[in-house]
């Protein structure tokens, strides 16, 4: 479809071929036996060192460091809390969505937040942690999500917003973790990646049409573009210079490339984007480097970042109480299904409904 | 022979009207597993109704398109049953509502894709599968709440107490409640539910005579649209 | 404060012809619900799709230390990657 331009195809379409080219990689991987004859009588660790250096995957069962363990069960729940409290933001337009067809686009995506969330979660229980605990390390702040679902959504222009600029920059990060040297990661991030692709074309076209709408689309538009820009640059984190954790990240292929690296790539990717929008990044500053070979661009507040993270962002307190509120009011069901399930140890797959409908499974 | 502007329209509003109602669970259910159920049977409610809104609107020949007719009609003109207007109400109140409602539209889908009417019956026959999928998941719901705790056996019958007064409407226009009956009259019995007596049967929606819960419902459903008047979105 | 619902792992077989494989694990308090769930968040409700979902406590599995196709054909109910066979009772040469 034209309306997106040379730029965003063909960024689109270089993502897309990234995480083919990781699962291809996984696939020849797999098919790889270790360089050398692993020495069954040497340190369990080294054999995990040798895996990580061939660029092969760690699985379940694997011997690790406890570190890399605690550090991989941090980030993938932490990813997955993200994808369940996004769903806030954009859950808040479902009822509201302007046209039938953006309506259904939107439940879609949601759904698909929530599916993803649940793909997180079964990967980080593979390392040893119960959803349980997981849940219970969101709702108590003790685990953290992503700080840029503190922010509101307070016109539907921001669901388009969020979808060409959050969901970019999340793709941006997520795109390399498809090669993380954790399996199940690996593979949920894969198959989190290609459901995706339909994402940020969705908010893309959203921004689009309001931008070549009525006079007041056009403000609502640009304003939303206002307000989620540098929100989203800070998606990428503070920057290198201040970055504890990354270096050991980096060794074990946690993390591939660093959160400058990945801000950079983000903001190149959107300028074009942007203009075949028709309009315009609140950055004045904001111009090629012909030397640098990308766009130079004033970094996001980072002060904010932290107040926001630290639990005073505008929508903290809100989302959680949501979360809080749903889990709890969902207590008496939760017990039901444990109690019935006791009830009825034998029951069969079969459901007990009529069946006498159509329709084949 | 092709089917009435009316008779379409009315099973379109069903579908929009509960899609919205279910939409509204959307990051709220006890668990996500059900978060994406419930989105799920949403967006087969919306898809239906677009589908049935679209051919009515060319059954009228006014020019109206699905979202003319879903944003642009006040309450009035709405012809939804009243059971599918009525709020969310807890997970037992929504799990009653969608037993009774997947299992009437099964059948009355079923009934379409057997009918004369080519268009609806392609639209019949797709339905009837998500239906059929939608009526197991309310009846795998009443028998965990049913046959429970106390306290979800206690939910449970209080939605059916207050939901089932509505369900009387579902048939002043056909012949399927002895079919429905014998449907929903074994979950609940398996669900140690009691079936209700018949009593008080509320009644208007497919005139136009809705509950006071519509129009708060269509106020959200249309108001952005409503404030761009012309726009594409 | 209510057990928890027990964790299953899904397998899914896309098409016939080929096999189920792995695909992640959700959380249900018995098996018509997860395989109901397991249909809406791994298969999306494509028709054709064949779901298995097995309780995660009664999957046994062998030891990646053991390196490489290692494994101990005397276990019972072992979990191969990447198919998964079930031998009925009493069948012989399988």
């Amino acid at each position: 479809m034209g309306v997106y331009g040379n730029d965003f195809s063909s960024s689109a379409g270089a993502l897309l071929d990234e995480v083919e080219a990781a699962e291809a990689a996984l696939r020849e991987a797999a098919g790889r036996s270790l360089a050398g004859d692993p020495d069954p009588d040497r340190e369990r660790l080294d054999y995990f060192d040798q895996v990580i250096a061939a660029d092969q995957k760690i699985e379940p069962r694997d011997q690790m460091p406890e570190a890399y363990r605690k550090s991989l069960i941090r980030q993938i729940a932490q990813h997955a809390h993200s994808e369940i409290i996004g769903m806030q933001p954009e859950g808040n337009w479902i009822t509201r969505a302007p046209s039938l067809k953006r309506k259904a686009i939107l439940l879609a995506k949601v759904q698909d937040e929530a599916g993803h969330g649940l793909y997180l979660y079964a990967a980080a229980e593979t390392l040893g942690v119960s959803r349980e605990e997981l849940v219970d390390k969101l709702l108590t702040g003790r685990q953290k999500y992503s700080s840029i679902f503190n922010y509101p959504t307070l016109t539907w222009a921001d669901v388009g917003a969020i979808g060409w600029l959050v969901d970019g920059a999340a793709i941006v990060n997520q795109v390399p973790l498809c090669r993380c040297s954790y399996g199940p990661y690996a593979r949920a991030m894969i198959r989190i990646c290609k459901e995706e692709s339909f994402h940020q074309r969705q908010g893309y076209e959203i921004l689009y049409t309001l931008a070549h709408g009525t006079p007041a689309q056009q403000e609502l538009a640009q304003d939303a573009i206002d307000r989620w820009w540098y929100p989203s640059l800070a998606m990428f984190g503070p920057p290198d210079t201040a970055s504890t954790h990354s270096e050991q990240s980096m060794a074990w292929k946690i993390k591939r490339f660093s959160n400058d690296e990945l801000r950079q790539r983000f903001v190149d990717m959107c300028v074009g984007q942007a203009e075949v929008l028709g309009l315009t990044l609140p950055d004045p500053d904001l111009r090629w480097n012909e030397q640098r070979g990308a766009y130079d661009f004033t970094q996001p507040d980072f002060d904010e970042l932290l107040r926001v993270i630290s639990g005073d962002g505008p929508c903290n307190r809100q989302r959680m109480a949501h979360r809080r509120a749903a889990h709890d009011a969902g207590g008496w069901v939760r017990e039901a299904a444990a109690a019935y399930a006791a009830k009825h140890p034998a029951r069969t797959a079969t459901a007990a409904a009529s069946s006498n409908g159509s329709g084949s499974r | 022979m092709t089917a009435s502007f009316g008779q379409v329209l009315a099973l379109g509003d069903d579908a929009l009207v509960a899609a919205q109602r279910l939409g509204q669970w959307c990051s709220r259910a006890h668990e996500m597993e059900e978060d994406v159920a419930l989105t799920n049977i949403a967006l087969d409610q919306l898809g239906a109704a677009r589908l049935l809104l679209t051919y009515a609107g060319e059954l009228e020949g006014a020019g109206r398109d699905e979202d003319a007719l879903a944003y642009l009609r006040d309450d009035r003109d709405f012809r939804n049953l009243l059971l599918v207007e009525l709020p969310n109400g807890d997970f037992a109140m929504t799990i009653a509502k969608l037993l009774f409602l997947a299992a009437y539209q099964r059948d009355r889908y079923h009934q379409l894709a057997g009918g004369a009417d080519e268009r609806l019956a392609g639209i019949g026959a797709k339905s009837v599968k998500e239906s059929t999928y939608h009526l197991e998941h309310a009846a795998l719901w009443t028998l965990r709440l049913g046959d429970g705790t106390e306290q979800s056996h206690r939910r449970m019958q209080s939605a059916v107490d207050e939901i089932w007064p509505y369900t009387h409407e579902l048939f002043d226009d056909n012949d399927l409640r002895p079919g429905w009956l014998a449907t929903v009259e074994p979950v609940l019995a398996e669900a140690t539910l009691t079936r209700p007596a018949d009593g008080w049967a509320p009644r208007g929606g497919r005139s136009g005579r809705h509950t006071e819960h519509l129009s708060y419902l269509l106020a959200e459903l249309q108001v952005l649209h409503r404030a761009h008047a012309g726009a594409s979105w | 404060m209510t057990a928890p619902a027990p964790l299953w792992e899904v397998f899914v077989r896309p098409r016939r012809g080929l096999s189920h494989v792995h695909v992640g694990s959700i959380h249900a308090a018995d098996a018509a619900t997860a395989l109901h769930n397991a249909r809406d968040v791994y298969t999306r409700r494509q028709e054709g799709v064949s779901i298995w979902v097995v309780p995660a406590a009664e999957i046994t599995a062998s030891s990646p230390d053991e390196k490489d196709a290692f494994f101990d054909p005397a276990a019972d109910k072992v979990y191969r990657h990447p198919t998964f066979y079930q031998v009925p009772e009493g069948v012989k040469h399988l």
